[in-house]
């Protein structure tokens, strides 16, 4: 490590890398995530929260997975759709993925063109992103219409075998599915703050008095990417186990 | 310009990369249900996948990559002792199928 002993300001101080610049940063004054605005270190430690959450569920549908005695019902078959006189497996689940995948690559190059101060390209992808997340929960709402109306599953038991599908499938999903439609709306949000030029011109936002920065854009798509993230792993374990 | 750089710039190209990547996963991931892979084979591939498309999506989409590594372990740390709560599920899940087991099917153990 070189000594960082510097009384010019002109460009500031190296900071150390590795284990060194865990230690340096946790222990220094004023800020232990340096290089990260606030608002994007406050989202990571919501979503950790958020993590610990969904693993919640997640585990807790592998214990009463488990320990059923009750036969559970083929996800496969469950969700299957008929297609041009054909029986899919899994099709919608494996479109739904495309649908969220596909509105995670347009995020993140939102957040690109963003901090490029490219308005209309930001705006543009972040409207794409937002109608790519409808469609998902327009297709989440397709699905649990068909689950409940035609297929005859509640959360308390279906005629498919045991009960525990229905009340895990319902909150797990339906979680999941709010997460995405309370995306949706600070997606737009997003989008009009970006094509108005409130980050241009540093207006602050609605109740807070901060400036608005690009910054808001990544933060924005940190939360959408977990969103596509907690997805990967319903699609694994709910729906491919 | 401010004391130091807080946005991430990386070329649009590496997100494209990922996204096909992403596809790519997805689609064998669907392949092995469409298949009917069965036994450790499927729970092998099914992680393996699953794993994969966790780590591109927070290593690159969330810039997981380019952090300090203080932003990284306080956020990775707490997140692998879910590995405990996991276990412990498993473990309390085998005990109550195997009790459940001998209280409903007697003629079963």
């Amino acid at each position: 490590m070189t000594p960082a002993i510097r009384t010019s300001t002109a460009d500031p101080v190296a900071l150390p890398e590795g284990i060194q610049g865990i230690v340096a940063d946790w222990s220094s004054d004023q800020r232990a995530f340096k290089n990260v605005p606030w608002g994007k270190a406050m989202m990571w430690i919501f979503l950790l929260s958020d993590t610990f959450i969904f693993s919640c569920f997640l585990i807790s549908y592998m214990t009463v997975r488990m320990s059923t005695t009750d036969p559970w019902p083929n996800p496969s078959e469950v969700f299957a759709l008929t297609l041009w006189g054909k029986k899919i497996p899994l099709i919608l689940i494996a479109i739904m993925t495309f649908v969220l995948i596909s509105s995670s690559g347009t995020m993140a190059m939102a957040v690109n063109f963003g901090y490029r101060k490219d308005r209309v390209k930001t705006f543009v992808l972040l409207l794409i992103t937002a109608a790519l997340g409808a469609t998902f929960v327009g297709m989440q709402a397709f699905e649990w219409t068909k689950l409940i109306v035609d297929e005859g599953i509640r959360p308390w038991g279906n005629p498919l075998g045991a009960a525990q599908f229905g009340s895990t499938f319902f909150m797990i999903t339906g979680f999941h599915g709010t997460h995405v439609s309370i995306g949706v709306i600070f997606l737009i949000i997003v989008a009009i703050k970006v094509i108005r030029g409130d980050l241009d011109h540093e207006r602050p936002g609605f109740l807070t008095g901060r400036k608005g920065k690009y910054e808001i854009v990544e933060i924005m798509g940190l939360y959408w990417h977990f969103v596509d993230l907690v997805w990967v792993f319903i699609f694994a374990v709910f729906y491919l186990w | 310009m401010a004391a130091h750089v807080e946005g991430q710039q990386h070329p649009i190209g590496i997100y494209l990369k990922i996204w096909g990547l992403l596809f790519v996963l997805s689609t064998a991931s669907y392949l092995v249900d469409y298949f009917h892979f069965q036994g450790y084979l499927r729970w092998f591939l099914i992680i393996t996948f699953m794993l994969m498309k966790a780590g591109l999506i927070v290593a690159v989409f969330m810039h997981m990559l380019w952090e300090r590594l203080a932003m990284v372990y306080a956020i990775l740390v707490p997140t692998t002792l879910l590995m405990v709560l996991l276990g412990i599920g498993a473990l309390e899940a085998d005990y109550t199928f195997f009790t459940r087991g001998v209280f409903f099917l007697k003629g079963l153990f």
